[in-house]
């Protein structure tokens, strides 16, 4: 009896895919995500010192904004100095900054990456438009606060900001990470069904599992 | 010596090669940058990217060949690294080196990039399969002139055996198989260029266009092992082409001294020179290099070894 109560509660826990065809759903995956705890204080404090120094960014330019992580790259600002490293996929990569505007068609990639991205990962918004939609607050076809969809660690004001205020929104997130304030991932988890439901509102098209892990 | 003895020996050895390997593309990591313009990353960033990867909470597998595939990357790096004497005369760092020692690290150079195809083909990533193409092809061209170098030493010191090779090249510097053999040395040199996958020869990896070829689903803890092994490979190569071609080394300092050099040979070519397309790169390893071997072994065959 109470195996068969836990197995039905588990099938409630169980995502359902909802918008997939019948015959795919058994493709993907459909178990939600789960919290992973920190280690203890000092460990924890260790492997943060290590995650702030080798941060791996998204190489995956979603606005405008992605024009001012090309320099960043170059002798005029150098970012491998800060330990920073572009990495091309999801799976490698733990910071992912979202250029500028999103537009409702890029939502749907940024959602898809950010879930393929392996935790602890830390998020930057970049530019105006990414606090409260900027100069397109009233576009048809743009998103107008970043943090409803994913959650946000570091936002960097400005249309557009600089490269200098991309490296100090850097620096400002390994602060964070060092005081081990950037629990994204969990919290990601935690309001799991919240942010769903938010992107949902917004990607209309919706021709993915409900979590890309 | 006791077998467990052995094992703490080449235990010690394993653990100074792989910081060896690592601090050294560290190094190279500022080099490229310097030529660049650029400051570069601390010589310590490879520790860092290390810890930063295993410390990841999670970590996605596509099946049990995805989990094998870095640790068949590992034992192949191990593999070559544990039977390669590092230093001529010295029991610390002998490692499990035997008769016919030379056989097992050429089997070996080649296994773990192997093993990775078979693991990163599972990840179902279209770019793994067309890094992992791409990677044994270049791997089987660069092969031809490696094997022809390696034979022609065979036939040159008439053994097998690695130090049996490094002794019959200890003496005077002209001893040395570059002095000795040049035109092996030219093979195997520009094979190493292959091997190190820098740039002419970074099709593998093509960090732009198939971005990072094979391992590109591995994350966390599988990537971990792999730039792990990255150190410790690049470090056993190196080691390989000084006993075989440079006079190996009778101590520590001499071993750092002679390795740097010949690493810092493909790391000057790789920032001096653009990428080769897959056919291009192809096409030179089968040219001038596997002519060089060829020469160097109907030279040897008819001139005679030194033993």
């Amino acid at each position: 009896m109470n195996k068969k109560h836990n197995d039905e509660i588990e099938n409630q826990m169980k995502l359902a895919n909802e918008s997939l065809p019948e015959r795919e759903r058994a493709l993907f995956a459909d178990e939600r995500p789960s919290t992973v705890e920190a280690f203890n204080k000092y460990y924890e404090g260790f492997l943060n010192w290590a995650r702030s120094r080798s941060l791996w960014m998204l190489a995956f330019g979603t606005g405008c904004g992605a024009t001012e992580l090309r320099p960043l790259m170059t002798s005029r600002y150098d970012m491998s100095r800060y330990g920073i490293a572009p990495r091309p996929t999801p799976r490698q990569a733990s910071v992912f900054v979202i250029g500028g505007y999103a537009s409702i068609k890029t939502i749907k990639r940024i959602v898809r990456s950010y879930e393929q991205m392996q935790g602890p990962k830390y998020v930057i918004a970049l530019g105006s438009c990414t606090i409260n939609g900027g100069m397109y607050f009233d576009s048809y076809n743009t998103i107008n606060r970043l943090d409803y969809y994913i959650p946000v660690d570091v936002y960097i004001a400005g249309c557009m900001p600089r490269p200098e205020a991309l490296i100090a929104g850097f620096n400002r997130l390994k602060e964070k990470i060092r005081a081990g304030e950037c629990e994204g991932m969990n919290l990601y988890v935690e309001k799991f069904d919240w942010y769903k439901e938010n992107q949902k509102q917004i990607i209309k098209d919706w021709n993915m599992p409900d979590y890309n892990w | 010596m006791s077998i467990w003895l052995k094992v703490l020996y080449a235990a010690i050895s394993v653990s100074v090669a792989t910081v060896y390997g690592l601090t050294l593309g560290g190094i190279v990591r500022k080099i490229y940058a310097r030529v660049h313009g650029r400051f570069g990353p601390p010589v310590w960033q490879p520790f860092l990217d290390i810890i930063q990867t295993h410390s990841r909470r999670v970590a996605v597998s596509h099946g049990n060949m995805f989990l094998l595939g870095p640790v068949f990357r590992l034992a192949g790096g191990l593999g070559t690294y544990l039977f390669i004497p590092v230093i001529f005369g010295s029991a610390l760092f002998s490692n499990f080196s035997m008769a016919g020692d030379l056989l097992l690290v050429m089997y070996f150079v080649f296994f773990g990039q192997l093993g990775m195809a078979l693991g990163a083909g599972q990840g179902g990533h279209p770019y793994s399969p067309l890094g992992i193409a791409r990677g044994l092809a270049q791997m089987s061209t660069f092969e031809v002139p490696f094997s022809l170098a390696v034979i022609s030493v065979a036939i040159q010191y008439n053994s097998l055996n690695i130090t049996s090779i490094v002794a019959a090249q200890q003496g005077s510097f002209l001893n040395w198989t570059l002095f000795t053999n040049p035109l092996a040395v030219v093979a195997a040199m520009i094979s190493l260029l292959g091997m190190n996958m820098h740039s002419p020869f970074s099709i593998v990896l093509a960090p732009q266009e198939i971005p990072i070829g094979p391992p590109i689903e591995m994350n966390s803890s599988f990537l971990g092992i792999l730039q792990t092994n990255r150190g410790l490979f690049a470090a056993a190569k190196l080691v390989l082409f000084m006993n075989l071609f440079f006079g190996g080394a009778t101590n520590l300092l001499e071993m750092v001294a002679k390795t740097f050099f010949i690493y810092m040979f493909s790391v000057f070519v790789g920032a001096a020179y653009p990428r080769f397309r897959p056919e291009q790169s192809f096409r030179f390893f089968l040219k001038w290099p596997t002519i060089a071997g060829i020469l160097s072994i109907i030279f040897i065959a008819y001139f005679g070894g030194t033993s």
